[in-house]
């Protein structure tokens, strides 16, 4: 199974609002990697986003999940901003959990 | 913005402004500081527009306050798409903190002022709430006020928990976002809570490259007081030029890095050494 999330219809052109991360996060992001199902965040016409957004998004699927989330969690159209952000919360977390942090983040 | 926070945190009735203000005190009526008060404003002009030059005094209590203005105020601006996604990122990053960690009743207070001779957006936020030093005690236990500001500044640090990563919510890396865009783009970053105010100051411009970013904000150039008066509440100033600011992927790449290497370094201080005797 495939969870397609279209953020700008969640979050519009500017990825900041933390309580619609968590809210993704809970209800759609979580349950859908736990059960091994790919999950897409399509951030087709979002120009930006804040780190704590991002982290607000991915920090506790990659921290409960860890190989999951980094094998079936995409970025689809992400502009380099926020490629650059989401790269920056996938590394600093593999830092906190002490993985091997040579291998990329899946960023599309 | 403290006048304008004092003012909020005690009501509009229980607020006056005494005594001759000077004309200069027109800009403190625009910026909408009157309103805050029961004291009428002694001024008359033809208002214009803010549009393009100030974004006035508001009041955001919720995080859909907080997306709503921040979707507002880059029009009133005027900002260049590059420029604005900073001054957004650094707007959301601030108005965020206050909401998640002041616990302010009387939320966040924001305004900006665009320098039209300098090209430079400068940006204040304030709350009544708890301060940087009791935000911080709930995980760190910092002695003074400035040891609390050195903690909120420092990257991977944040009050709500002492696990690195921090926690679902939290990464304990606003600030130093914050600060480090303003030291790349060689501008002014204070912030001033309880006793303490910290003030980063200026990189000099005939230093060529990127100024370096260090976790520690004690080693940027800065000035530091522990004396100051007594502030319940928090205030964040930020100035961006808008001349100096580099591609925002260049900031996130300077910053990323210095960041990864603060966390790897605060982790490898934590190992066990070998018993040697």
């Amino acid at each position: 199974m495939i969870n397609l999330i279209k953020m700008h219809s969640k979050i519009g052109d500017f990825a900041e609002n933390k309580e619609i991360a968590k809210k993704l996060r809970v209800e759609s992001i979580m349950p859908s990697l736990s059960m091994g199902d790919e999950v897409i965040l399509d951030f087709d016409k979002v120009d930006g986003a804040t780190q704590s957004f991002i982290h607000s998004l991915v920090s506790e699927p990659i921290r409960q999940l860890g190989d999951k989330t980094f094998n079936n969690l995409y970025f689809k159209n992400t502009n380099e901003d926020i490629k650059k952000i989401v790269t920056i919360v996938y590394r600093y977390m593999q830092e906190s959990l002490g993985r091997d942090t040579d291998t990329n983040s899946d960023i599309q | 913005m403290l006048a304008a926070s004092l003012a909020v945190k005690v009501g509009k009735m229980n607020c006056e402004i005494v005594g001759k203000v000077p004309d200069t005190g027109l800009y403190l009526d625009r910026m909408g500081l009157y309103k805050l008060t029961k004291t009428k404003s002694p001024f008359s002009y033809n208002m214009k527009e803010p549009a393009g030059r100030f974004v006035p005094i508001s009041i955001i209590k919720t995080a859909q306050q907080q997306s709503d203005f921040v979707t507002d105020m880059i029009p009133l601006l005027h900002l260049s798409e590059q420029n604005s996604r900073i001054i957004k990122y650094i707007v959301s990053e601030l108005i965020r903190n206050v909401l998640e960690h002041a616990k302010s009743g009387s939320g966040a207070i924001v305004a900006a002022q665009y320098y039209k001779k300098t090209n430079r957006i400068s940006i204040g936020i304030c709350d009544n709430g708890i301060g940087v030093w009791r935000s911080m005690n709930e995980s760190w236990h910092p002695i003074t006020d400035a040891d609390a500001l050195r903690l909120a500044l420092t990257p991977g640090i944040t009050g709500t928990t002492r696990k690195e990563g921090g926690t679902s919510e939290n990464a304990g890396a606003g600030l130093f976002f914050i600060k480090s865009i303003a030291k790349i783009t060689r501008n002014y970053f204070v912030i001033y809570s309880g006793n303490a105010e910290y003030t980063l100051l200026r990189h000099r411009k005939r230093i060529k490259g990127f100024p370096r970013l260090y976790a520690d904000p004690e080693r940027d150039p800065h000035n530091q007081t522990n004396s100051a008066p007594n502030f319940q509440g928090t205030l964040v100033a930020v100035d961006i030029s808008l001349d100096e600011t580099p591609e925002f992927q260049t900031l996130l790449n300077v910053i990323g890095k210095v960041y990864d290497d603060a966390i790897r370094e605060r982790k490898r201080a934590k190992y066990k050494e070998p018993k040697f005797i």
